[in-house]
């Protein structure tokens, strides 16, 4: 590895974000990308590959979760990132700054059980033909980790019509055999949706924690396939652990 | 000073599980006609007026409302000038 360069990971951080010391160690001591801390009031970051928003409770989840966040200075700079076409990845509050900023559709609501959910669960690919999933098979089955009280996922009915047709619709919650249903969904987001993308690809928002399960000490290592899709996209390496 | 009372809630199409607990909460103090509850945000703002004109305020309270006081995917929101 060590004539190859390593991608470069760029971690938001906002007050409130706790999530990125969890990011840092799954990206870089895990999987051996450099990672980058880069603080909310920044207006810019140079030598970045990917972005990273990570989880948390940035500004206290007041008003809205993600609903001030949107205007931290760094967000111009996110914005002109994804529209060069560059990979942002936003886990749980990450997933709620980009709903908000509108990179991507649809809205959250307060979980149908009311109750903060913090448990391993499920997901179903239903598109590996992203960039964030090209290292995993449609029908995977991904075991990881969900702490939310906001992870209800809203869209209208014209908004989730295209989304299916648009294939952004990236995880679902299901069954540890995949099966998608009520039952399997644990906060009532419509269509069980876990994750969509925006229709250039280049954008996704999940609400579980990837970076909460690359090692098996911690229960699960499902996580390293979408990391690894990411670095497989910025660098070429098909097998880069 | 001008003080704005806004209030936000969900849209009607959205399901306001809050509101549904208030309201089987209800009949457990004794009262059995609350009907429906909805459970929104109250938020008060005081604003300088300056030289801005009486439009000019309501286009500035519509947009705070629009970009940073409610989410208009999910939300609808109404303000009075007191």
């Amino acid at each position: 590895m060590e004539n190859i360069k390593k991608p470069v990971f760029g971690i938001i951080v906002f007050p409130g974000t706790n999530c990125e010391f969890d990011c840092y160690h799954a990206l870089q001591n895990i999987l051996g990308a450099e990672c980058k801390f880069i603080w909310h009031n920044d207006k810019s970051a140079a030598g970045i590959d990917a972005i990273v928003l990570p989880g948390g409770f940035s500004y206290g989840d007041y008003l809205r979760s993600g609903a001030v966040a949107k205007f931290s200075p760094i967000m111009e700079y996110v914005r002109k990132f994804a529209d060069r076409g560059k990979l942002i990845i936003g886990i749980c509050n990450g997933f709620q700054i980009l709903l908000e900023q509108g990179m991507l559709p649809g809205a959250m609501l307060r979980n149908n059980t009311l109750k903060f959910i913090c448990k391993f669960i499920h997901t179903r690919v239903e598109n590996s033909r992203t960039p964030f999933t090209c290292n995993l098979e449609k029908g995977h089955i991904i075991k990881i980790p969900i702490r939310h009280n906001e992870g209800n996922y809203y869209i209208n009915e014209k908004g989730l019509a295209e989304l299916e047709k648009n294939n952004q619709i990236i995880l679902r919650y299901c069954s540890k055999d995949g099966v998608v249903s009520d039952e399997h969904n644990p906060n009532g987001a419509i269509g069980s949706i876990a994750g969509i993308c925006n229709k250039e690809m280049n954008v996704f928002g999940l609400m579980p924690h990837p970076e909460a399960c690359c090692e098996n000490i911690l229960g699960s290592n499902d996580g390293i396939g979408i990391f690894c899709s990411m670095i497989r996209s910025i660098t070429g390496i098909r097998k880069w652990m | 000073m001008i003080k704005v009372n806004v209030y936000v809630t969900l849209k009607k199409e959205i399901l306001d599980t809050q509101g549904l607990v208030i309201k089987n909460a209800i009949p457990q103090i004794g009262f059995n006609n609350v009907e429906n509850v909805r459970f929104g945000k109250f938020i008060q703002l005081e604003i300088e007026q300056r030289s801005k004109s009486e439009e000019d305020i309501k286009k500035e309270i519509e947009y705070l409302c629009d970009r940073l006081l409610s989410n208009p995917i999910i939300e609808d929101f109404k303000y009075e000038i007191l």
